[in-house]
């Protein structure tokens, strides 16, 4: 058999449209990532999406994936020794409301190894669907104020102007709550990375 | 673990897209950032979903009756780019009824509700990566982007493959449809060999006499494995 990986190229993406609920939202833990056992500092994640007129998009979808507070992935591929927190899902996937937002569940993960072996900053890798959007955007949540923050090689390459766009804060008002907004255009613009 | 080639040019769709109108306020104005693939974007949820029922992939069955319209078997393999299928990938699909409506509260296209289909289904792929579907035929709907737009029948899919970069949501079309030219979501992929693999082909063999025609779809997600398996010279 001769692949020489040209001859199969991915298939080309299409909107989510604005009804993907019927088959992509079931179940009411969609947006829990770690169970009540699960280890770590237990949050609330509550993100808004905004279009370019600071609108909130009341037809977007947010998937979130990350590592255990322990810095470890529940996939066969984390060469780490270490065993994956059984009450720790990783994933998570949430439609937004009439205003933009929804609220996830989990816990702040640890730090995961990155370029040439360095520790990243604890974050949260995030994929944004939509109706108007064709190709789904990747970003990532890192945590205002953590120390790792800037020894993370991903941030360093985000123009230090644009570092902002990408910190969950906590929300002053309710314990335990972390915020973040993401702003799909615009002044305020997301920072989206092509990986 | 796999790695993951530059996405080639023109195979996937402009971001911003002018035919489609709700893309301008909706896709960011900045240039993407360039960044390394680290652990976070080769790993993503491969034991993340729930149980799977016998019955999830034929959407015939999924309530009192049979649907009304035109019943179809949708079949085909995911693949990566290495040609390699992958086995028990998650794929999920939904669609609109036979009369180009969805049960869904913020469709009010005038074409009637179908009270035995709901048009959701999923399923995993086996080990030869092959998944199927029995369901009807979407119609075509209007929508409001253009005047008098439509757009053409077609299944929304959603693939998780081995990591994070593989996810790919998108669009399965039918053969020959007379809509094609005329729709900016399809028209929004520049390359034309590109957007002919959205179109399923009629699938002869898979149809089953007497009971329901088939069409044939194979999805390629991004990645392929790691270790050199290239002809050398």
């Amino acid at each position: 058999m001769k692949y020489n990986g040209k001859d199969f190229v991915a298939t080309g993406s299409q909107t989510v449209g604005p009804f993907f609920h019927i088959g992509l939202v079931h179940g009411e833990n969609a947006g829990r990532l770690a169970g009540p056992e699960a280890q770590g500092e237990h949050i609330r994640l509550a993100i808004q999406v905004f279009d370019a007129e600071g609108a909130g998009i009341p037809d977007a979808m947010i998937e979130l994936w990350q590592a255990d507070s322990n810095g470890k992935y529940n996939h066969p591929d984390d060469p780490q020794q270490k065993k994956p927190d059984p009450a720790f899902r990783g994933f998570g996937r949430l439609p937004s409301d009439k205003q933009g937002k929804m609220v996830f569940e989990t816990v702040r993960p640890g730090r995961v190894p990155g370029v040439d072996g360095a520790l990243q900053a604890p974050h949260i890798n995030v994929h944004i669907f939509s109706r108007g959007v064709l190709r789904h955007v990747s970003t990532r949540i890192y945590f205002a104020g953590d120390p790792a923050n800037a020894e993370d090689a991903i941030l360093r390459i985000v123009p230090a102007a644009r570092r902002d766009t990408l910190m969950a804060r906590p929300d002053p008002q309710q314990p335990g709550t972390w915020k973040i907004d993401f702003h799909l255009c615009g002044e305020r613009e997301t920072v989206f990375f092509n990986v | 673990m796999k790695i993951f080639d530059p996405v080639p040019e023109g195979s996937q769709p402009e971001r911003r897209y002018a035919g489609y109108v709700s893309t301008a306020l909706r896709n960011p104005r900045q240039p993407l950032v360039l960044m390394p693939q680290t652990l976070s974007e080769l790993t993503g949820p491969v034991y993340g979903h729930g149980p799977i029922g016998e019955t999830d992939n034929d959407l015939t069955k999924h309530c009192a009756d049979e649907p009304q319209g035109e019943r179809i078997i949708v079949s085909g393999r995911v693949l990566d780019e290495g040609g390699r299928p992958i086995p028990n990938a998650l794929v999920e699909v939904w669609q609109a009824n036979a009369a180009g409506r969805y049960r869904h509260a913020n469709d009010n296209h005038p074409a009637p509700l179908d009270p035995n289909f709901i048009g959701a289904g999923r399923t995993l792929t086996d080990g030869e990566g092959r998944y199927s579907f029995i369901t009807v035929k979407p119609g075509a709907y209007p929508w409001r982007n253009h005047y008098n737009a439509w757009r053409p029948a077609h299944i929304h899919f959603s693939l998780f493959g081995t990591s994070f970069l593989s996810r790919l949501v998108t669009q399965m079309y039918f053969p020959a449809d007379p809509l094609f030219p005329y729709d900016p979501i399809m028209q929004s992929i520049p390359d034309e060999k590109a957007r002919e693999r959205l179109i399923s082909s009629f699938d002869l063999e898979n149809t089953r006499p007497e009971w329901a025609l088939a069409f044939r779809w194979d999805i390629v997600l991004r990645g392929r494995d790691a270790t050199p398996f290239e002809n050398k010279p």
